[in-house]
Parts: structure tokens; C-alpha cells; sequence
């Protein structure tokens, strides 16, 4: 019997993590003590206070980063996490999208005094109990706990340092995700089918993954990234078992992050889930499974490189052209957006693939994952707020996203409009916004490792992404609106402020983008 | 500066090196500021600007010409050696190494375009006071014009090519704005959204060429790349240089990207006179000159430039010859005389500062003549059908006078400002090749028999006005400007006293001695004038001398068919691009089931059912959206295994 040794925890590096876990569990005594009347404004408080104390710490221990020259972070938890620069940019980028996203699922005036959730999930759609629900203004505030869980889950995806902490992560994410998703208080049973949807397609991509898992510990005889790597480099062991395991963790996470041919889950679940979901998910989903996919596979597979970097130019092109071609045929405001999240998917993909090893880079050029973790800032923001803005744009039966009734918003609410032109002006990269900066970080990268023919089809799809943008801005400016026409129901100061976030950072970044890239420059190194 | 005693032919191409602004340079960032102000306050300013919104868009384009005047006087005050001056502004993205500011260049390239951009700028300023007198949206008008300046003037300031991207988007935008300004014309949204979708191609070729010199110079300002250019490998080079002419192609429309242009008549005619005729289209001209570095470094991509010159020239004056809307001759004309220009730009040393001399007569002139065609129209009920027209120059005789000025130029009377101009670029072509110098000539040829044609059929013929049209004279405020130009079209010519033009860029472009011509230059320019006279001849005896009927013939040659057609430019594009492309994306809409009616533009309105049928078509799908993500999976691990096993 070896003897028992107590593990190490290192709670001072830990804690943002911590809090986010006690808070999401927290959450879930209030929902059961808490009187029904005060959970609501007690559950947004609770989430925004846990966020923002997470965020200090992240604040605090970035500092600690930058302070200690030579120091870049470290592994934690024995081995199973990593706290590096990368983990806390993204947490930190995490813990800012989720304090939006709380502000967004908090608003209760888009629906004359109910918040965006059904009334009582269980509740059979059309049915008495649902009519009862609703007349008695019933509320899901678990969504708030809900949504601290999926962060944590988040926040420890892009931190894990081995792969059973990273699987843990996935599925700690991905299932308060599922629930959240079919929680729409209107057009039920699109929700209802989007989240069944999400939830069967993830739990399969869950499989493909933890399969990988089995297949590179038995080519390694580690789940730890270092001992992964190690054994790489030392070639042992059957490499058929490596590149298969390889290959199957390599479809977990382009499940998840929405690169085609594993795209088909995106459309529909970004459209079924509520608004205020997607807005959140489209933006922290893609942050978190970039950040876990760079670090699986510079950290673990970074010698391996020759073989996943082919992989990768062939679904980031396949990944831009269906995103982006897809999207032209859309009718609907948010299945466009979904399309579009796929094409970003493909330009982050991009960023990706520019890996190369740091003896080859120049001084001072762009690393890979610098353009890759600004990019998601850029696009996090972006995303946010016009989804965000989608919300608003309503009829009798609630959110009217089909694009016939955006025509002539621009007369209806220049501001509403204006702040969606931005948004969609920088997704499509036009220069002096932060989608400009974003692309150009990442074209830039891919083409110094030489991945041309990439970056060559990545221009290609952003002009024919171009082009459905401003078919949109097109529609709401030049066209008269059809029927009634389109209105805006005017937002409470919370998805006011949420949109308004996204509207500083995509101007910000788009004329000074200098601080937030040096920051993901220092920023931007995996520790082993 | 550079260092022109070194021997190396690289070294003959100027590095660009600025001086820090000082003094009254200091105040070079007011120079698009100022327009930029104007149209930030008319778009965001709403009704309350409508009464003085047009005098406000004015002041500022004139603001900026004085002041563009101011620093120009200045510049001729410094010395040869100190005639590039730099300003940074703010550095708009700093990474490590890589350093973009937003810096502006001011040299004697771009102080020349300053005083066309903001000067031109200003006449149809105040002329579109006049014609938009009775739009309601003439505040807005406005508010876009100004836009345009502003950008245009960023594009021709910057000091980097990402600025130059950043004008280069924005004049795209303004311009897309513009023509589609009276969008309740489907016609004018149809033709807005042509442009934009084919100046998307230019724009790609053009984010490239800045990718690729990012990545083997690692920097982007004229300043970094010129200096590095010697150095690069040729095939890095001629590859920047092609894709500098494809994003030169889009916006100057040039084949095989020319059909834009003709459409976009439909915006409103200053809008022609300044965009799409005297700065924009003229672009990528800009471009091509501006890169010599690359460009003398790229013989390949020289050539390019010279082919594409050449068919765009004699394919702008065919298409002039057939058309009977005075506007789109002048569109035809403005795609062969910016085929000149590229022709010029792609001599090399011998022909910059020919381009540029072109660029700036054809400014005056061709600016002069789409005001004056404004004005026909204006007097005619804005019907744009020369065979409506006839006998006119008693109807409108300052427009009348005008108009001659602007004609005589362009078909290169001699004496006129495009004499001198036409004449250097067909010699410099001769010099260079015979059969570029030949077709240039047969292009000056062609130019002057359907300028001739569009002069008989408006200003002299029969009256074949409709009956309920009166012709007047159009009010001071559109004429005075044409005067301007009209005297800026004579007198053009002036530029070239003493070679001062060539001297004045040759820091900026490099010099060379003069090609030894086979025959001497005033010989071919006998030839040329005569040619030029055959040309309006012909056009005398088959039009002047002739009955024109009202209707335009159905049974007419082969070849003016092909060219009342655009020469089949949109049919090429549709076999070619459009239908693969709708095949395309009909194709993969079979994966996607939710598409309701394909169109996004689908006016019909959303149905309460619509969720119901969405809820439809998605019912079920999981299995074969599982089935997609299987087959992905083995088709990800059987080609990695495939590809490093085997």
C-alpha cells in the first residue's frame, strides 16, 4: 500500500473557478428557500456579484502573470488544470460575455413583466397547466444557476490539463446548455426540439470524444497533456492508436464549436433556444471549445502538428464556405446568424491552423494563438450584441425573426438598425470595426505558416459574406416595410447595457485595438 | 531619400521617405476631417439640417480644396528633396513588430488628387445644389457626397496600404450609397448591388495584395514596402502585382471587371460626374502608380496591366459607339479613357506621370460633360434618350458651349487639354510596342467618332424633342460650374508647359529618358490628329448627314448588336459566374431544410404558420444530422490515418 499523500490545491489560482461553482450551487438554494417573489432580482444579483468577484480574481492573478518575469502560469490541481496566460484571458473574456448574458436573461419588460423562459418547463405545450402557468406569471429563474454551471464548466474546459478534466468540462458545460435551450416561453416546440435536438447530437459527439480519450491513453499511457506530448515525442507506442485517438477528440471539439462537416446542430438550436440563450451560448460556447481545442492540441498534439494541421485546412475551408454560402439562402434573422457563427468558426479555424513553433517565429509577429484569442473577443462581443439586439425586434407573437419583417426598420428605429448595421458590418470585416482587426489577425497568422490556399478561400467567403450583411442592412434601411411593419419593443436597462457593451467593444477594438492585442500577445502562452 | 547615383535598376525606383509635418502641414488631417464632419452632421443630424444641409456639404468640400490649395502653395515653396511629408495621426494596430498607423503621406502625387478630388469635388458640390433642388432627400444627398470626399481623400492620403483599404471600402460604400439612391428605381437598386458584388471581387484581390506584402515584407506602409521591394523573390512580386491589378480592375472597371460601370449610371448624374467619372473609377489608376515599387519590380504583372489597358480601352469605345443614352457614352467613354490611363500606368517610368496627366484632364473634361448631359437632361425631362434630343444648341447654348470645351477635349483637339494628354500616352505606347501603339491609336479613332455621334445627335440633327418637352437653360448655380470645367478642359493642357508635370512626380515615380521613336513625335502626332479627323468624318456622313429616327433601328450589323449589349459582358458573367454560383448555392440548400423561400429579400410576409412549418421540417432530422456527424467523424479519422499510415 503506497501511503496516502494529501493532494495540493492551490486555491489562491483557483478561486474565480471556485466562486463561480459556489455561486451556481448557491443558486440552487435560493430557488428552493428564496420566496418566489424575490428569486428573480435575488438570482441576478447573486450571479452578477459571483461574476464580478470571479473577475477580480481573474484580474488579480493575470497581474500575478505579468508581474513575475519568467513565470507564465503553472499547473494546478496535480495535473489537472492549468492556470497560464490563455486560461485567464478567457476566463476572464468568459466571465465578462456571462455578465451579459445575465443581464440578458434578466429582462423582463421585451415580455410585459416576464422574463424570456417558459413559465413551468414541464408544462405540456398548448395545454391547461401551460395556460395556467403563464396566467399566474410563473418564472424559471433557475436559468441563473443554470447558467453559473455551464461558466464553471466553461471556465474549466479551457483550463483542463488532462483529458478526463476536459471531458468533465465539456459535459459540465453542454448540459445546463441542453436544458437552457428548450426553455422558450413562446414558440415552445421549436425549443423543445432544438434542445432534444442539441442534446442528442452532443451526447453522440460526447461519445466520439471519450472514445479518443481511450485510444490516445493507450498510445500514451497518460490523460495528462505533458505525458501526452512526451510520448509523442518519443514515438512509442502504435501511432494508428494516436492518430485515431486523435482524430476522434479532433470531432468532439469541432462538434462543438460548429465547424462543418459537424455543423448541422447550429442552425437549429441557435434558432429554437431563446433569444437571450444564444445570444449567450453563440458567444461563451465558441470561447470556451476554442480555448480548450488550442490547448489540446498545441499542448498534447503540438509535435503531432504535421498531421491535425492538414486536417484542420481542410474543414476550416469546407467550414467558411458552408457558413457562408448557406447563409445567403436564409429567411430567417437568427438561422443567418447561425450561418454566419459557422463562418466565423471557419475564420477562427484559420487563426488555428497558423500554429508553428516559436523558433520560427519572427520578433514580434503574430502568433496563432494571440490572433485566435482576439478574434474571439472581437467576435464574442459582436455576436452578443446582435443576437441581443434580435430580442427586440418583436410582433404579437413575440420575437418576429424572419428577415420580411426587418425590412424598413431603419425608419422605424434608426438606433435599433444602426447598432445591427454595426454588428453585422463587423462580422464582415469592414475596416475600423473590430471584425477588420479580428480577420486580419487571423489571415495574417495562417499566412505566415503558409497556409495560403486557407486564407485565399477565407477572403473568398468573407466577400460572399459580405454580401448577405448587407443584403440585411440593405432591407432595414432601403426597403418599406411590409404589412404592419416591424417594431421595436424598447429594453429595460439591461439588455440595454448588454448591447451597449457589445457596441463599445466592436467600435473600440476596431479603432484601437492595440492594448487588447498586446494583451492576448503576453497573454498567449501555453504552459506544458 | 533615395539614392538615384546607385547603378542597380532597382535603386532608379523612389523609396518613399517622408518628412515630419510641420507648419501650415500640420493641418493636413483638416483635409478630410472637414468632410468627414460635413457627413457625419448631415446623417446624423436628421431633419433639423434639411434647410442649410446642401450649403453646409459645400462649405466643407470647399473648405477643403482651400485648404488643399493652401498646403499645394506651400509644397511648391520646399525644395525637391522635401516634398514628401508624413503625418501620424494615432496608430491604429500595433503588434509586436507589425506597427499600422493611421499615417497620412502628402507628396506630389497625392496633392495633385487632392486638387482634383476636392476641386471637382467642390464644382459638383455646388452644381448638385441646382439639380437636386426639387429631392426631398437632397440633405442626405449631400450627407453621402461628403462621405465620398472624405473618402476618397483617405484613400490618396494614406501612408499605408491598410489606409489606402480603409478609403478604398469606404469610396465602395459611398459610391453603392449613390447609386442606389433613388432605390424606388428597381433599376438603381439592381445596378447598386451589381456594383457592390463586383467591386467585392476587386476588393479581395486588393485584401490579398496586403496580406501577401504583410507577410514577405512584414509591414504595409509605402514606406517599409517600397524600400524592401528590390529585395523580394519576383514571383512574390508579380503575384502582389496581380492582385494590385484585380483590385485596379474593380474599381476602375476594367475588363473583366467593367460591368459594373454602365449600370451604375442610374445614380444621379453629379454622382456620374464625380465618382464615376472624374476620382473614384480612377482609383485604381491611383493604385498601380502609387505601387511602381511593386510594379518595376514585376515586369509579369506589368504586362498584365498593359493587356488588360488595351482591351478595356478599345472595349469602352466600342460599347460608345452603339449606345443611345447620352449617359452611358460617357460611361463608355469614361472605360476607355481610364484604359488610357492604366495603359500609361503600365508602361512603367515612361508613362506614370502620363497617367496621372490623363487622369487629370479627363477629370476636367469628362466631369464637364456629365454635368453637361445632367443639364441636357435637366432641360428635357430627364429623359436620357439621344434620339429625343436633336438641334439643342440653341435651346441651351451655355451648356451648348460648355459641352464643345469638354468634347474638343477629349478627342484631342489640338491645343486642347486631352490633345496633350492622349498624345503622350499613344507616343509613349508607340515607343513601347507597335501593336499597343496601334491600338491606342485605333482607340482615339473610335473616341472621336462616337463623341462626334453623341455631339450631332444632342446638339445639332432635327428636333425630335417629344412634344410636351420645353428645353430651358438650367439655372446659374449648375451653369457657372460648368464654365469652370469647361475652361479647366481647355487649358489642362498647361500641365505639361516645360515637362513640368513629369518633373514634378518624378520623385514619386522614378524618371526615364525619352524613348527614340521610329518616326518623330510631331509626325505621329499629325497621324494621330488625322486619324482622330477620320473619326469624326465618319461620324459626320453616317450621322450628320442623315435622317435619325426616333426609335433605334432593330436591323442593325452583328457588331452593334454585340455592342448595344455591353458586348455580351453581363452574358459572360452570368455563364461564368452568376448561374455556377446560384447552381452552387441551390445545391448545398438541399442539406439545409428549412429554407422557406430562398430569397432574403422575399418580401412576402411572414405567415403565423411559419413556425409551424419550420417545427415541420425539422421533425426527425436529428437521425440524419447524426448520420452526417458519423460520416464526418470516419471520414476525419480514416484520412488522418490514411494520409500518415500509408
Amino acid at each position: 500500500m503506497s501511503e496516502f499523500s494529501k493532494p495540493v490545491i492551490e486555491y489562491g489560482q483557483l478561486w474565480p473557478l471556485l466562486v463561480i461553482f459556489g455561486v451556481a450551487c448557491a443558486g440552487v438554494l435560493v430557488e428552493a428557500f428564496a420566496p418566489r417573489a424575490l428569486r428573480a432580482r435575488t438570482q441576478t444579483w447573486l450571479s452578477l456579484a459571483g461574476l464580478t468577484a470571479a473577475f477580480v480574481g481573474v484580474v488579480v492573478i493575470g497581474t500575478g502573470l505579468s508581474d513575475n518575469d519568467g513565470w507564465r502560469g503553472g499547473i494546478v490541481m496535480e495535473g489537472a488544470l492549468a492556470v497560464d496566460g490563455p486560461t485567464v484571458f478567457l476566463w476572464g473574456l468568459l466571465l465578462l460575455i456571462s455578465a451579459a448574458g445575465v443581464l440578458l436573461f434578466a429582462e423582463r419588460k421585451l415580455e410585459a413583466g416576464v422574463s424570456a423562459f417558459a413559465g413551468q418547463a414541464a408544462a405540456l405545450p398548448g395545454t391547461e397547466a401551460e395556460r395556467e402557468a403563464s396566467t399566474q406569471g410563473l418564472d424559471h429563474t433557475e436559468v441563473f444557476p443554470l447558467m453559473m454551471f455551464a461558466v464553471a464548466g466553461m471556465m474549466m474546459f479551457t483550463s483542463a490539463n488532462d483529458l478526463l478534466t476536459m471531458f468533465v468540462g465539456l459535459e459540465v458545460l453542454s448540459l445546463p446548455l441542453y436544458l437552457l435551450s428548450g426553455l422558450a416561453r413562446r414558440r415552445r416546440l421549436l425549443s423543445q426540439e432544438a434542445a432534444l435536438k442539441y442534446f442528442l447530437l452532443g451526447a453522440f459527439s460526447s461519445g466520439f470524444f471519450i472514445y479518443g480519450i481511450a485510444l490516445v491513453y493507450g498510445y500514451s499511457g497518460s490523460m495528462n497533456f505533458a505525458g501526452i506530448n512526451e510520448a509523442i515525442a518519443n514515438s512509442t507506442g502504435n501511432r494508428g492508436l494516436l492518430l485515431a485517438g486523435m482524430g476522434l477528440l479532433a470531432v468532439g471539439m469541432l462538434f462543438k464549436v460548429g465547424a462543418a462537416p459537424f455543423q448541422a446542430w447550429t442552425p437549429d438550436v441557435y434558432q429554437g433556444a431563446p433569444t437571450a440563450v444564444t445570444a449567450f451560448m453563440s458567444a461563451a460556447t465558441k470561447v470556451a471549445a476554442f480555448g480548450a481545442l488550442m490547448r489540446l492540441f498545441y499542448v498534447a498534439f503540438g509535435s503531432e502538428r504535421w498531421s491535425w494541421v492538414p486536417l484542420l485546412w481542410v474543414v476550416a475551408i469546407l467550414t467558411m464556405l458552408v457558413g457562408s454560402v448557406l447563409a445567403i439562402a436564409q429567411s430567417d434573422v437568427k438561422r443567418m446568424l447561425a450561418y454566419s457563427a459557422i463562418a466565423h468558426t471557419g475564420f477562427l479555424l484559420t487563426g488555428v491552423l497558423g500554429a508553428r513553433s516559436s523558433g520560427v517565429l519572427g520578433e514580434g509577429a503574430i502568433t496563432s494563438t494571440q490572433a485566435v484569442l482576439f478574434y474571439l473577443v472581437t467576435y464574442a462581443f459582436t455576436t452578443l450584441g446582435a443576437f441581443a439586439v434580435v430580442s427586440l425586434v418583436r410582433d404579437g407573437s413575440g420575437e418576429s425573426t424572419h428577415l420580411s419583417r426587418w425590412a424598413g426598420l431603419g425608419k422605424v428605429s434608426p438606433v435599433v438598425a444602426g447598432v445591427f448595421a454595426l454588428f453585422l458590418l463587423s462580422m464582415a470585416g469592414i475596416p475600423l470595426t473590430a471584425g477588420f482587426t479580428g480577420k486580419w489577425a487571423v489571415f495574417a497568422s495562417a499566412m505566415s505558416a503558409g497556409a495560403w490556399p486557407v486564407v485565399l478561400v477565407a477572403v473568398l467567403s468573407s466577400a460572399i459574406a459580405a454580401f448577405f450583411y448587407l443584403r440585411v442592412i440593405v432591407l432595414m434601411y432601403f426597403s418599406d416595410p411590409v404589412g404592419p411593419g416591424p417594431s421595436v419593443t424598447l429594453p429595460s436597462a439591461l439588455t440595454t447595457s448588454a448591447i451597449a457593451l457589445g457596441v463599445a467593444a466592436t467600435v473600440v477594438l476596431g479603432i484601437v485595438p492595440g492594448p487588447v492585442l498586446d494583451l492576448a500577445g503576453a497573454m498567449g502562452a501555453f504552459v506544458r | 531619400m533615395p539614392d538615384v547615383t546607385a547603378l542597380a535598376a532597382e535603386a532608379l525606383v523612389p523609396v518613399v521617405e517622408p518628412f515630419a509635418a510641420d507648419g501650415v502641414f500640420g493641418l493636413l488631417w483638416l483635409v478630410i476631417a472637414l468632410p468627414l464632419a460635413g457627413a457625419v452632421v448631415l446623417l446624423a443630424g436628421g431633419r433639423r439640417t434639411d434647410p442649410w444641409g446642401h450649403l453646409l456639404g459645400t462649405a466643407t468640400a470647399a473648405g477643403s480644396f482651400l485648404l488643399s490649395l493652401v498646403l499645394f502653395v506651400a509644397l511648391l515653396g520646399r525644395g525637391e528633396e522635401e516634398r514628401q511629408i508624413g503625418q501620424e495621426l494615432f496608430t491604429w494596430i500595433q503588434v509586436g513588430g507589425f506597427d499600422v498607423g493611421m499615417d497620412l503621406l502628402y507628396d506630389q502625387l497625392s496633392a495633385l488628387f487632392l486638387l482634383l478630388i476636392t476641386g471637382v469635388g467642390s464644382l459638383i458640390h455646388v452644381y448638385s445644389i441646382g439639380y437636386m433642388a426639387h429631392d426631398p432627400r437632397r440633405r442626405r444627398f449631400f450627407g453621402y457626397l461628403n462621405l465620398f470626399v472624405a473618402a476618397m481623400l483617405m484613400l490618396v492620403l494614406a501612408a499605408d496600404y491598410l489606409g489606402v483599404f480603409l478609403g478604398w471600402e469606404g469610396v465602395g460604400l459611398a459610391s453603392y450609397l449613390l447609386i442606389g439612391f433613388w432605390q424606388y428605381k428597381p433599376s438603381a437598386a439592381a445596378a447598386a448591388k451589381k456594383a457592390f458584388v463586383i467591386n467585392r471581387v476587386g476588393d479581395m484581390g486588393m485584401s490579398l495584395a496586403v496580406m501577401l506584402m504583410f507577410v514577405t515584407f512584414g509591414t504595409t506602409a509605402f514606406a517599409g514596402v517600397s524600400a524592401a521591394a528590390g529585395e523580394a523573390d519576383s514571383f512574390t512580386l508579380n503575384a502582389i502585382g496581380f492582385l494590385l491589378l484585380l483590385a485596379a480592375c474593380g474599381k476602375s472597371a476594367q475588363v473583366p471587371l467593367q460591368a459594373w460601370l454602365l449600370d451604375a449610371m442610374e445614380g444621379p448624374t453629379p454622382v456620374s460626374a464625380l465618382i464615376h467619372a472624374a476620382t473614384m473609377v480612377t482609383a485604381g489608376v491611383y493604385l498601380v502608380v502609387r505601387s511602381n515599387f511593386i510594379f518595376e519590380n514585376a515586369p509579369v504583372a506589368q504586362t498584365a496591366v498593359v493587356i488588360v489597358a488595351v482591351v478595356t480601352l478599345l472595349w469602352g469605345a466600342v460599347i460608345g459607339c452603339a449606345k443611345d443614352d447620352i449617359k452611358k457614352v460617357l460611361a463608355g467613354s469614361t472605360m476607355s479613357q481610364i484604359g488610357y490611363m492604366m495603359l500609361a500606368a503600365g508602361l512603367g517610368v515612361a508613362g506614370y506621370a502620363f497617367a496621372i496627366f490623363h487622369l487629370l484632364t479627363h477629370g476636367f473634361f469628362k466631369a464637364n460633360m456629365f454635368l453637361g448631359a445632367g443639364s441636357v437632361m435637366h432641360a428635357m425631362d430627364d429623359d436620357v434618350d439621344m434620339r429625343h434630343y436633336g438641334m439643342l444648341q440653341k435651346a441651351v447654348p451655355v451648356t451648348f458651349l460648355t459641352f464643345a470645351m469638354g468634347y474638343l477635349a477629349i478627342i484631342g483637339f489640338p491645343g486642347f487639354s486631352g490633345f496633350w494628354s492622349k498624345d503622350k500616352i499613344i507616343e509613349t505606347a508607340f515607343a513601347d510596342n507597335l501593336v499597343v501603339g496601334l491600338a491606342a491609336l485605333a482607340g482615339a479613332g473610335i473616341t472621336a467618332f462616337y463623341m462626334t455621334r453623341l455631339m450631332l445627335m444632342t446638339f445639332f440633327t432635327d428636333k425630335r424633342w417629344a412634344p410636351e418637352v420645353h428645353p430651358h437653360e438650367s439655372p446659374r448655380v449648375m451653369t457657372v460650374p460648368l464654365v469652370v470645367l469647361a475652361a479647366l478642359s481647355v487649358l489642362g493642357g498647361f500641365l505639361l508647359l516645360g515637362d513640368w508635370i513629369v518633373e514634378w512626380l518624378s520623385p514619386v515615380v522614378g524618371a526615364e529618358e525619352h524613348h527614340e521613336l521610329a518616326v518623330p513625335a510631331i509626325v505621329l502626332t499629325g497621324i494621330i490628329t488625322l486619324v482622330v479627323a477620320a473619326g469624326v468624318a465618319l461620324a459626320w456622313f453616317t450621322i450628320g448627314r442623315s435622317e435619325v429616327p426616333r426609335t433605334a433601328p432593330a436591323q442593325v450589323s452583328p457588331v452593334t448588336r454585340a455592342a448595344r449589349a455591353d458586348l455580351y459582358g453581363d452574358a459572360i458573367n452570368d455563364t461564368l459566374v452568376v448561374r455556377p454560383g446560384s447552381r452552387l448555392v441551390s445545391g448545398l440548400v438541399v442539406f439545409d431544410r428549412s429554407v422557406v423561400d430562398g430569397a432574403v429579400m422575399g418580401q412576402a410576409a411572414a405567415t403565423g404558420g411559419l413556425s409551424d412549418r419550420l417545427r415541420r421540417v425539422q421533425n426527425g432530422f436529428v437521425r440524419s444530422y447524426a448520420l452526417s456527424l458519423l460520416g464526418g467523424a470516419a471520414l476525419v479519422v480514416l484520412a488522418l490515418l490514411v494520409v500518415n499510415l500509408v
